[in-house]
């Protein structure tokens, strides 16, 4: 932590209570933000007062040997790595930290994770409590710091993905891992459908797999931990070895590699990690062994979800196009229902970030 | 405060004409049930029920109006319906191992057995998932993937009976959930039944779905949401090997700095348990593993991966121990040696159960650091209640197993053993840690949910369960404490008081 970091710690949860309380009072809903970093992208656009919560950051506790930090929401994820470096730890998840604007509570809100997510678990599967303001303006905590915790409902896992729709987060406390030993890229120059055959081939091998993408015809596989378990594989799944450096990770986690340049449409399929690959989208950017799936450009949206529930799963409009529709995939009755009850259950009078989930709720 | 919403939910809208009295709702309820399902899935007589009025924390009986075993997910949907028709409270039951008194029958309702339905549907190699029935045990799916090379990570110890179904309403854990995560972290997607029988696909093939996550809130939901009919499970290649590490130590202080010093040494071990010496000698007795029988208390600290890995870390995990004052130390040479001294771990509660009348099996999960502090005031309060007390548990989660022993045939023991594991369950939450790690709420530790929670919090969920319940048919009485306030505007039958 830097000094500026250090002074830039605040609790500024009071006023986000208090916040809350005047937006009821005026019927208003609120827009939380913090980075502003995934502003364009994940949810849909919504049109309501901002609540800056930025300045409500600061790690509050990091306890390396049970492997739990916790920060308030508005921490960028920049601050959290680097004292998670000193310990030689590591956030498991990879989230992009765009720039060094992303936030703790952002990333929480759009369970955003990087290239290790089928091996090391979402942000969500690394949650083990929070701290957040309901729509109600209660001040509430779930969870907690211990590994395990199933005294109640999972509602800090809940709040993964739910694009800050049920309350205001606060304070994340979350697992943490050791930094592996060594890393190690693999690549191989492969068909899509012959990459994702081998992707799901590898990911059924016990060996330190922590990455797995493919992308203009070639094949990226990482290998992390133990140096001698990263080696010995190493040797035995061949392909051409890379340095760190030439190893597309980074880009991929940030979106700078150039699939994701420009402004089309980019959308994103999660799907069964063994889908077989289909080149009706045009090019596509396959990671997470297979289970995430980017294509680009304007497509009927009926024929990419027909294509998504063929694949065990759906697609989203990630970022561009038109984000004042729908920009996920259409639920059923019942579903619809129980979401919007939930929804009410936190947040009776519709006051967060409503419509950014889905326009309906 | 939120009348008006209660009041216009479409599930509130209970067909009064259907609304039977209470005396003539048992028979109305059987002869529904009986048109549904065949004449032995439906057990109305007190004896044949037996078998049904517990689970494995046996102070908590009670028998049902009904126990129903259907055989599909149609008669599921038609149980439900009935029972959603009739404003018959449901309770779901699995194998019925649970530890929270989850699965005792509701004297108002009905008792769904769900041990009918358990069919492996299908594997999938490639993408390494099961899709199951609930009712299938645990162990069976590990036993059905491993031609494939794979298996289902989270085992508890008694996954040789405990349902896929238990486990997610559970959210359980074993010995490996250190390495491989809870059954909430190796699941893909369910289907749920909802109270009124309403089909919910949740979850999906890939490692999200687009709406609130329902998987995460449905798993340890202690079955008060919905009935999960179907699970789709990760399975995960089975490790080149494993080799445990099994130190003695001359006391507790030192077993639990051990389990900290490897944690803060960056290796994550497959699993890291502790037993006491209590726990030891009964284990060693019953099961001839090989413990140390004078040891304060023993580690197995498991490591699994590639060869060369283990072998590493083996002699690392060695060294530390060495370092920390280990009195003994053996690694297991080969998986005979292995599954032996996992066989003591393992059948710890039988074995413990075998040195008493009855054992009281706490949950509670603390700080890992606080091990030893905790456990020493165990055995204070132990002095303090004249009740012997075994600890066998998953330390290297700091979820504490703490066995008080008792004799339930004597009242007072059995108050005594109540407060006990009261102190125990506060003790854990004034350290940092919560009330239970995986064994769940159920009846048992209803009432000290205030402890852990605050009003509003408890209010919170409250409102989550009438996102999906509504009439608090599922499993009423259980899990969350439904407070005063909402008997201020709803006049709430007697069966959903807890005071
Ligand atoms: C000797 C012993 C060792 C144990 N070791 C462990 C351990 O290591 N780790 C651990 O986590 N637990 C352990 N347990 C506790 C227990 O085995 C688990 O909680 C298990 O998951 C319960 O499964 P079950 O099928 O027996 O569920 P039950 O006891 O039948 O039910 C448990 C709960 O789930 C609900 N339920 C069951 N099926 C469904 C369904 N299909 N839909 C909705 N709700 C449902 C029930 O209503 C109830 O609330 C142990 C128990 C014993 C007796």
């Amino acid at each position: 932590m830097t000094e500026r970091d250090v002074a830039n710690n605040s609790d500024r949860s009071e006023d986000i209570i208090a916040a809350l309380g005047e937006a009821r009072t005026r019927h208003s809903a609120l827009y939380i933000t913090a980075g502003g970093s995934k502003r364009e992208m994940v949810g849909r656009h919504c049109d309501a007062v901002e609540l800056d919560v930025s300045a409500h950051r600061g790690i509050i506790d990091h306890q390396p040997g049970e492997l739990v930090i916790t920060a308030r929401a508005g921490t960028p994820l920049t601050e959290v790595a680097a004292a998670l470096g000193e310990h030689q730890q590591i956030l498991p998840f990879e989230p992009p930290v765009f720039g060094g604007k992303a936030t703790l509570g952002g990333t929480l809100a759009c369970n955003l994770s990087g290239p290790a997510r089928p091996w090391r678990g979402a942000i969500r599967d690394m949650v083990l409590g929070v701290q957040m303001i309901n729509g109600r303006g209660e001040r509430l905590n779930f969870g907690g710091r211990v590994m395990k915790n199933v005294a109640g409902y999972d509602v800090s896992r809940l709040q993964a993905g739910a694009l800050g729709t049920l309350g205001v987060l606060t304070e994340i406390s979350l697992k943490v891992l050791p930094r592996p030993q060594k890393t190690l890229t693999l690549r191989y120059a492969l068909s899509a459908e012959q990459a994702v055959q081998t992707m799901n081939e590898r990911a059924g091998e016990p060996k330190p797999l922590s990455g797995a993408f493919w992308v203009d015809g070639e094949l990226y596989l990482r290998l992390s931990g133990a140096a001698s378990a990263v080696d010995s594989t190493a040797r035995q799944w061949g392909g051409e070895a890379l340095d760190d450096d030439q190893a597309p990770w980074d880009q991929l986690r940030e979106m700078t590699h150039p699939f994701f340049g420009g402004d089309t449409p980019l959308w994103r399929f999660s799907v069964q990690s063994s889908a077989r690959p289909t080149a009706e989208f045009g090019a596509a950017l396959i990671d997470w062994a297979g289970a995430q799936r980017w294509v680009r450009g304007e497509h009927p949206r009926a024929q990419l979800q027909r294509a998504a529930l063929d694949a065990g799963g759906h697609v989203t409009l990630f970022r561009g196009g038109d984000r004042g529709g729908d920009v996920r995939p259409p639920l059923t009755p019942v579903e619809r229902r129980l979401q919007q009850h939930l929804k009410k259950a936190f947040d009776p009078d519709a006051i967060l970030n409503p419509g950014r989930l889905y326009s309906w709720l | 405060m939120t009348i008006a919403r209660r009041t216009e939910d479409e599930d509130m809208q209970v067909n009064n004409a259907e609304r039977l009295s209470a005396s003539g709702t048992r028979e109305a309820l059987i002869r529904r049930l009986r048109d549904c399902l065949p004449a032995d899935c439906v057990i109305e007589n007190s004896e044949s029920q037996r078998p049904y009025e517990c689970d494995a924390l046996t102070i908590y009986r009670d028998l049902p109006l009904a126990v129903v075993l259907p055989q599909n997910v149609q008669q599921v949907e038609d149980v439900l319906r009935i029972c959603h028709t009739l404003d018959v409270p449901v309770v779901a039951r699995g194998a019925g191992t649970g530890l929270c008194a989850g699965a005792m029958p509701h004297p108002e309702g009905v008792l769904l057995a769900l041990g009918k339905l358990d069919r492996i549907l299908e594997i999938d190699p490639l993408a390494r998932t099961a899709r199951v029935e609930p009712g299938v045990s645990n162990l069976s799916i590990s036993e059905a993937a491993a031609r494939h090379g794979l298996y289902y990570a989270p085992d508890p110890s008694s996954q040789v009976a405990c349902s896929i179904g238990g486990n997610v309403s559970e959210n359980s854990g074993g010995v490996h959930c250190l390495k491989y995560g809870l059954t909430v972290h190796n699941i893909l997607a369910m289907n749920i039944l909802t109270v009124a029988g309403e089909a919910l696909a949740i979850g999906s093939l890939g490692l999200d779905s687009p709406g609130y996550d329902l998987m995460a809130l449905f798993t340890g939901s202690e079955g008060l949401l919905g009935i999960v009919t179907e699970v789709t499970v990760r399975l995960l290649p089975a490790p080149e090997i494993a080799r445990v590490v099994m130190a003695g130590f001359d006391s507790i202080d030192a077993a639990g700095n051990a389990v900290g010093a490897v944690i803060a040494a960056g290796i994550i071990p497959a699993g890291l348990e502790m037993m006491d010496r209590l726990a030891v000698r009964a284990a060693e007795d019953f099961a001839h593993a090989g413990y140390p029988r004078d040891a304060a208390a023993i580690l197995l600290c498991e490591m699994d991966g590639t060869r060369e890995e283990v072998a590493e870390h083996v002699d690392r995990v060695v060294q530390l121990f060495r370092e920390l004052g280990a009195t003994s130390l053996t690694v297991s040479a080969d998986e005979h040696q292995r599954a032996l001294l996992w066989k003591g771990r393992k059948s710890a509660f039988p074995a413990v159960g075998r040195i008493a009348p009855d054992y009281y099996c706490m949950d509670g999960t603390i700080p890992r650091g606080q091990v030893a502090y905790v456990l020493n005031e165990i055995y204070r309060l132990s002095k303090q209640y004249g009740l012997p007390v075994a600890n066998v548990f998953h330390a290297g989660d700091g979820n504490l197993h703490p066995l008080i022993l008792f004799d339930a045939s004597d009242p007072e023991q059995v108050r005594q053993a109540e407060s006990f594991g009261a102190d125990i369950l506060d003790l854990s939450v004034r350290v940092g840690g919560c009330l239970t790690g995986e064994h769940g709420v159920g009846v048992e530790k209803l009432r000290k949910m205030p402890s852990q929670f605050s009003p509003h919090e408890l209010i919170q969920f409250e409102d989550i369960k009438y996102a999906f319940d509504p009439a608090l048919n599922l499993n009423p009485g259980k899990g969350i404490p439904i407070l005063k306030r909402c008997q201020e505007y709803r006049a709430l039958p007697d069966r959903h008081r807890h005071d």
